[in-house]
């Protein structure tokens, strides 16, 4: 399967599908999408990425293991939870919102945080698992 | 057109089950994500199917115009097919080191505690 | 008094940290926390003598109706008092007796969340908080009694505490959840206003009889008495305190709340009557066939706490007060008699009554502690004990025809108690020191002076009975329904009937403790009837319960995957298909609600029947995965013709990793088995196909049934207007239900955790091995 072709392609879809990710992932909250789909999108544009090139090459493009988006993540979206207790005192994951939304997002709030964090949990744990399969294999 | 699919749904769950009867330690993971697909198309299916109509408020109206399918089971089937992967790739490499362990893939092999074997 | 109940477990907690350093001088330093809270008690004496009551409240999971409110009454000041009094005396005594124990700091940690969760439980006023600190006694009770852990008796005394109090307990939560949800409140305060509705309530019976099966196992009332001398195994400080002074007093304590409430009702009385009596008899009859002094004090201990049962039963203005004097009286008395017999036992190393005499030759305070206590647990004037006997036998005297009977059995029992106490205050201390006790050393003040304490308050208080008169037992008998003011507390009555009986106590007590010497053939001629002893009966019953367990266990657990998915299959099928069918109108669809069919769904379907049957069917793997991943595509089709885009775009991107992931690792799996016989496929493929079937009829009646939209018509409706998003089910998931997919990517990363532990982390050892 490592033909030059789907390398070279490979190195320009990789961005590619990582943009697509994020923007399925920002228009979820209006649009078919969202963080689950988003961080698989992503995820399948790395193991795409691993798949033409080496495993290590994909890798290299990760200054950490991406297990750690996972913690990341989690933490995320805890913190998109906790903030209207915090600022509000309003009870854990009520949505806050910017009064005007922002050109090309939208509506931003505290629910498109929680979504970053799915999204990132998504990746760390999609990737973590391929990865770790494939390396022992 | 529920009928056949409620049909389908009962051939998933059977097929899913009768890979888990078999001996083979493949056969059983192949058997849990048969299973895994014959809940989400039950659930699925119990909320009620309809076509064209997706659960999406249209862009210049703040509520629902016309009818929309249930938004609910799909919330729960798109977390169960996320959670399903998480837990086959677990029982892969569950399966995998078991097997490197044991050296055997009969899981009629694998029926005592570590501690016996 | 939220901080009082929760310093106890605060000091624990503290001692989980520094516990090590919580050795010698600073063990006695621990006796602060109980001497403080006991005059922080105290200083309520003058408003609840004055009818006041204080409360408090704290609300903590106030959807299920469990607050923290504390109400302090008459009674619950009585035990408050008495928890944290001798509470500070226990803490003191220990400090010495148990100076060289390695685990000294466990033991404090232990003690501390028993009086926390003692106080909490005399101060609730919501039943479920009182049930939490009821099942916390028990607990604390359970390590305090395997104190030794070292000591298989002491482990089975403990787990058999433990199994009789927790079934109790299990009792107790039926019962509270029952009155909780006939009278709508958890609250006892404003179930003292709802009297008569509860006394007409169908649940009536069932709830008194539930509580009372919570209080009989806690104050070990025949036939569960038998895990109290059981518990002895514990260190006597423990008995002394647990056993004796408060713990088993929490059933006395549930009965004398509940009084104004259920109380005063025919089924009530009687049984409390025959209950306690029974028990009273019977415990203090077999002190006569007890030679270790701590084994005496427990029958006799269990003796009072049915005398109290009793007279709880009778009801009456005089057994009320009765019971409240006489719970004063027996904590006095019976702790100082626990304290002086462990510093015999921890000088002289042995409790066995017939090797000891003349202690008081070389323990003088000691024996000067257990002669007063003695007389003061039989009644003899003018220790507090004489009254309390004297009230007892007023309030038997007021019960009409019945009378007669009840005085009598309260006599004997008052004779047995008697000589239980004799035996243990007396008997060691008096006669001749034999030999081999000459070099006993005098124990530190530290060990006698609270028992010195006690009993000389048991004096005083006999003396003065206007000190505990006014400020303690009127407040208790008004707060179970009495009149306070009805009974005057007096050392002498005159020449009456009472005094005669009284008499008549002591001559038959002197002479019963003349006569009958303790000795081992009597343990032994009572050790023949073991066999049919409620003790017995409770463990065979357990034992063979738990030979069933295994025999059920080994049956069913038999590491078979295929049995247990057969078992669970077959089972689910006959049940719910019997159900299904034996309904009067069987199964019933109309053809005509289904929707149409068009030409992609048939294409669609039948893709997916044949990627199915190519799994099943196919003796390759790769030709599986190529199936599997036939199929979630289809499935995927199928979401996108059904309006869920959101599905259809996960399960695509599911569908393909997982292919992806089973490519990777195909290599590495175990090939196919060669098939297994036909007989068990066809077996196996009849049992799941009826599943299927099953499933399939299940799915077609449901959908015949209207459907409750009310849950999702919230969320779409309101999707826009409350959280700004209009795909409704992404606004389901990172909005509405948020805390749900937080809590689902955390288990999305417990899985990956799984995983990757799985796959790097080397093998150890041991494991190794077994792969050689």
């Amino acid at each position: 399967m490592k033909t030059i072709i789907l390398r070279a392609a490979s190195n320009y879809m990789l961005p590619l599908l990582l943009v697509f990710s994020v923007f399925i992932l920002l228009r979820g909250h209006y649009l078919p999408g969202g963080g689950f789909v988003g961080g698989l999108v992503a995820a399948m544009a790395f193991v795409l990425h691993a798949f033409a090139n080496k495993l290590e090459t994909t890798k290299k493009l990760f200054r950490m293991h991406p297990g750690f988006l996972m913690p990341f993540g989690l933490t995320l979206a805890l913190l998109s939870g906790l903030m209207p207790m915090i600022i509000e005192e309003s009870s854990f994951l009520t949505a806050m919102w910017l009064s005007e939304a922002l050109p090309a997002i939208g509506a931003v709030g505290t629910t498109l945080f929680f979504d970053i964090g799915v999204y990132l949990v998504v990746v760390g744990v999609t990737l973590t698992i391929i990865f770790t399969i494939s390396e022992s294999s | 057109m529920e009928l056949i699919l409620a049909l389908l749904i009962g051939v998933l769950y059977a097929s899913g089950i009768y890979m888990m009867l078999r001996r083979s330690l493949v056969k059983l993971i192949v058997g849990i994500i048969l299973l895994g697909n014959a809940v989400n198309l039950l659930i699925f299916l119990l909320g009620r199917i309809t076509k064209g109509e997706p659960p999406i408020i249209p862009g210049d109206s703040d509520v629902f115009l016309q009818a929309y399918t249930d938004p609910l089971p799909q919330a729960l089937i798109l977390t169960a097919i996320v959670i399903s992967f998480g837990l086959q790739s677990f029982a892969i490499v569950l399966v995998k080191r078991a097997h490197k362990m044991v050296k055997a893939d009969d899981l009629d092999e694998m029926n005592t505690t570590d501690a016996e074997s | 008094m939220l901080i009082a109940v929760l310093s106890g477990f605060i000091f624990s907690l503290f001692l989980v940290v520094f516990g090590k350093f919580f050795k010698g001088r600073f063990s006695l330093a621990a006796s602060i926390l109980p001497l403080s809270l006991f005059i922080y008690f105290c200083s309520f004496l003058g408003p609840i003598s004055s009818g006041e009551i204080v409360s408090q409240f704290h609300p903590w999971v106030p959807s299920f109706g469990l607050n923290l409110s504390f109400t302090l009454d008459g009674l619950s000041l009585l035990f408050a008092l008495l928890i944290t009094g001798i509470g500070f005396l226990v803490f003191v005594y220990a400090a010495t007796y148990l100076k060289e124990h390695q685990y000294i700091d466990r033991f404090y940690g232990y003690l501390g969340i028993f009086m926390g969760a003692m106080l909490g439980l005399v101060l609730s006023d919501n039943l479920l908080s009182l049930f939490l600190f009821w099942e916390l006694t028990s607990i604390s009770s359970f390590f305090l009694i395997g104190f030794n852990n070292t000591s298989s008796e002491s482990r089975k005394s403990a787990v058999l505490a433990l199994t009789i109090t927790g079934t109790g307990g299990f009792l107790f939560l039926a019962g509270a959840v029952l009155l909780g949800w006939v009278s709508g409140t958890f609250s006892m305060t404003e179930m003292l206003t709802m009297r008569e509705a509860l006394h007409g309530s169908d649940f009536y019976l069932l709830i008194i009889f539930l509580l009372m099966g919570a209080a009989f196992t806690k104050s070990a009332q025949f036939p569960f008495h038998f895990w109290l001398p059981g518990a002895m195994k514990a260190p006597t400080p423990v008995s002394a305190y647990l056993h004796s002074a408060t713990m088993v007093k929490a059933g006395i304590y549930l009965l004398l709340r509940f009084t104004p409430i259920l109380g005063n009702h025919e089924v009530w009385n009687t049984t409390l009557i025959i209950v306690g009596g029974i028990t009273m008899f019977y415990t203090a009859f077999h002190t006569l066939f007890r030679t270790d002094l701590k084994s005496i004090l427990a029958y006799s201990t269990v003796a009072v706490l049915g005398l109290l049962v009793f007279l709880t039963g009778l009801g009456t203005q005089y057994a009320l007060t009765a019971a409240a004097v006489y719970i004063v009286v027996h904590a006095l008395y019976k702790a100082a008699l626990f304290l002086s017999t462990g510093i015999i036992d921890h000088q002289t190393g042995t409790r066995d009554v017939t090797r000891l005499s003349g202690l008081r030759k070389v323990m003088m305070p000691v024996a000067v502690a257990g002669v007063l206590a003695a007389i003061s647990s039989a009644g003899i004037p003018p220790t507090i004990g004489f009254l309390g006997k004297d009230l007892v036998y007023e309030a038997t005297l007021g019960m009409g025809d019945a009378a007669i009977y009840l005085t009598i059995l309260v006599l004997f029992t008052n004779v047995l108690i008697l000589y239980a106490g004799f035996v243990a205050g007396i008997r060691p201390f008096s006669g001749k020191l034999p030999d081999n006790l000459q070099k006993i050393k005098m124990p530190g003040p530290l060990l006698w002076v609270p028992p010195v304490l006690l009993a000389v308050l048991g004096l005083l208080l006999g003396i003065f009975p206007a000190l505990l008169d006014a400020p303690i037992v009127r407040p208790v008998v008004e707060a179970v329904g009495g009149d306070g003011a009805a009974v005057q507390l007096k050392l002498w009555h005159g020449f009456n009937t009472v005094l005669a009986l009284s008499g008549l106590t002591l001559g038959l007590g002197f002479l019963l403790y003349f006569i009958i010497k303790p000795s081992q053939g009597k343990v032994t001629a009572m050790g023949r009837l073991e066999a049919i002893s409620p003790k017995n009966i409770a463990l065979n019953f357990g034992n063979s319960f738990t030979r069933f367990s295994s025999a059920w266990t080994g049956v069913f657990q038999n590491g078979f995957l295929r049995n247990y998915v057969v078992t669970i299959v077959l089972f689910l099928v006959i049940l719910v298909g019997y159900s299904l069918f034996s309904g009067s109108e069987g199964i019933v669809i109309d053809w005509r609600s289904l929707s149409k069919l068009t030409f992609y769904e048939i294409a669609i379907m039948s893709l997916m029947f044949m990627a199915v049957l190519f799994i099943v069917a196919s003796r390759s793997r790769l030709n599986a995965v190529v199936g599997m991943g036939v199929l979630g595509y289809a499935i995927c089709l199928l979401f996108v013709i059904y309006s869920a885009p959101d599905l259809a775009m996960t399960q695509f991107s599911i569908d393909t990793l997982t292919v992806i992931l089973f490519v990777l690792v195909l290599a590495r799996l175990p090939k196919y088995l060669e098939p297994s016989n036909h007989a068990r496929k066809l077996r196996d493929g009849v049992i799941s196909g009826s599943f299927g079937l099953l499933l399939a009829l299940i799915a077609l009646e449901v959908l015949q049934e209207p459907v409750n939209k009310e849950i999702s018509e919230f969320y779409a409706e309101n999707a826009y207007v409350l959280a700004q998003g209009k795909n409704v089910v992404n606004v389901i998931l990172v909005d509405f239900r948020g805390a749900d997919t937080w809590i689902e990517i955390t288990v999305l990363t417990a899985a990956a955790l799984g995983v990757f532990s799985l796959m790097k982390l080397r093998l150890k050892k041991d494991e190794r091995r077994i792969n050689e």
